[in-house]
């Protein structure tokens, strides 16, 4: 696999198979690992992170799972092409600076990626469509253990899995996911539901985590604690907040669907008017006008358009993809009108 | 607004710094802004929250953690994990541990890993949970007088506590 074959492919979350995928559109669950006898990346030598990328690099590519793995060294990468892999959520924005010695692994259908050298050795990612943290637990559970077998991770009794920065440490774990709450927003109801999660040591972000803002409705919702609980225990707490969440956000679909159906509708029809008119459009609009016509999908007020396509745009219409697909660097106008030209040509078809 | 630093020119950045509940706000121009350096890079992240708490532990013990606090094997030493946030490498929570159990026991309320553990060292926390039940169970014996009890839980405590030296 190499990376410009995932541009023709679309990961797993988009094609929206999993439980609740109206909902929730991904659940992850990634785990930080630290190899045994090696400083922490950021401490560690050239040299050293050199040794550990590469026995990393050796140990994955050995797991069943991830035998035919797109394998990238980030230092090799022009800019573009780092950015097209943080919008695709495989790997974070951190990743991206001071890149030598920096490793990227990603399999199948972009259920797991695993950074090397990130803040951690290891950061192993698996992101499974809708909500469904259980089975990414299991799957990264696995890969964990069967990594164990050739790796020596730093752990302690006392503390766990030793990693780089404190918040870390224990299971290094963060379970989490991306929900899409619309109509807690427009009913000015996430305020509170926000309030409480903080409350259940719990954090909220925006679509691309640490210090990000939410747009587009979207929130990433996690697990703050990490030390003093057993995995399964952390899952199980966000599963069950997270499906009252859900439920939230559908009676609050429910309400405004009954009160108020026709400014629903004309909102929701404004919206993907624009989108399949206009000429010029930014990052910004596009993400609120699609999150609108996500709503109109799932609502069923849209039957021209389905949620693979809706999610698709989210992601090809981010600025390192569109200049993937032009095959070259577009300025920041050029992509607007690059933009309203993908999206009403995608939407056009239907 | 003026900067508060040079007093000069128009403050554009605004910061609010708390520190023991006291709120203090700075206004600086975006030259000051600037000089005032890495601390006010654009992304404000957690470990620059975390290097704030960092100085928790120590304040407990400033006469015996301070000056020099350093790992034996990484070379890092405290104040360098203030200043960025992050270990050196796993011995540091042993070098630091006395700082560290405070910090830890603030980020997450616990101070103690309950999680899974590597294959290699399960085998070990198995027998060491075992160890804990049986020495509990010998307490209790011991406090309610039934010594017959305790003599065959001590012998099992030390069968199995050879058992681990191995």
């Amino acid at each position: 696999m190499t990376l410009d074959d995932l541009l023709n492919n679309t990961g797993e979350w988009i094609r929206c198979t999993g439980p609740a995928c109206d909902i929730v559109m991904s659940s992850r669950v990634r785990l930080a690992r630290n190899l045994a006898n090696y400083p922490f990346s950021h401490w560690a030598s050239k040299k050293e992170q050199e040794t550990v990328l590469w026995t990393s690099k050796e140990s994955i590519l050995s797991l069943k799972k991830l035998k035919d793995s797109l394998f990238v060294e980030i230092g090799k990468l022009d800019s573009i092409d780092k950015q097209f892999l943080v919008e695709r959520h495989l790997m974070s924005k951190e990743h991206m600076i001071d890149a030598e010695n920096k490793g990227l692994s990603v399999g199948q259908d972009e259920v797991i990626s695993i950074m090397i050298n990130e803040e951690d050795h290891l950061r192993m990612q698996v992101m499974k469509s809708g909500f469904n943290l259980k089975e990414a637990w299991q799957i990264i559970n696995d890969i964990d253990a069967e990594l164990g077998n050739s790796l020596d991770f730093a752990y302690s009794m006392d503390f766990g899995y030793l990693t780089a920065c404190p918040t870390n440490t224990g299971t290094g774990m963060r379970a989490s996911v991306m929900l899409h709450l619309p109509s807690l927003v427009m009913t000015k109801q996430i305020g509170k539901v926000l309030q409480a999660i903080t409350k259940l040591s719990l954090t909220a972000r925006g679509l691309y985590g640490e210090g990000t803002e939410a747009s587009g409705n979207f929130f990433q919702i996690s697990n703050q604690v990490s030390l003093g609980h057993k995995e399964d225990d952390i899952i199980d707490n966000i599963d069950r907040i997270i499906k009252q969440i859900v439920d939230h956000e559908q009676s609050a679909r429910e309400t405004l669907l009954a009160q108020n159906r026709e400014a629903l509708e004309d909102r929701i029809w404004r919206a993907y008017g624009t989108l399949k008119s206009a000429h010029i459009i930014t990052s910004t609009e596009t993400i609120d006008l699609l999150s609108l016509a996500r709503l109109g999908v799932d609502l069923g007020v849209i039957k021209q358009a389905d949620r693979t396509l809706i999610n698709e745009l989210f992601v090809i219409t981010q600025p390192a993809h569109l200049q993937k697909l032009e095959k070259k660097k577009l300025s920041p106008n050029q992509r607007d009108v690059k933009r309203a030209e993908i999206i009403r040509e995608k939407l056009g078809k239907q | 607004m003026v900067c508060n630093i040079c007093g000069k020119s128009q403050a554009t950045v605004h910061l609010t710094e708390i520190i023991d509940e006291q709120i203090t706000e700075l206004h600086l121009c975006e030259e000051c802004a600037q000089k005032k350096g890495a601390q006010m890079e654009s992304h404000f992240g957690l470990s620059d929250l975390l290097a704030g708490l960092a100085d928790l532990g120590t304040q407990f013990n400033k006469t015996k953690t301070e000056p020099k606090l350093k790992c034996p094997k990484c070379g890092l030493t405290y104040e360098d994990f203030k200043k960025v946030g992050r270990l050196g490498c796993g011995e540091c929570y042993n070098a630091f541990k006395e700082a560290l159990v405070p910090l830890l026991k603030r980020i997450h309320g616990s101070t103690q890993h309950y999680g899974k553990s590597p294959k290699k060292i399960a085998k070990i926390v198995k027998a060491k949970n075992e160890l804990d039940v049986l020495k509990e169970k010998l307490q209790k014996a011991i406090q309610k007088e039934d010594f017959e009890e305790a003599v065959k839980l001590r012998d099992k405590i030390r069968e199995l506590e050879k058992k681990n030296n191995k």
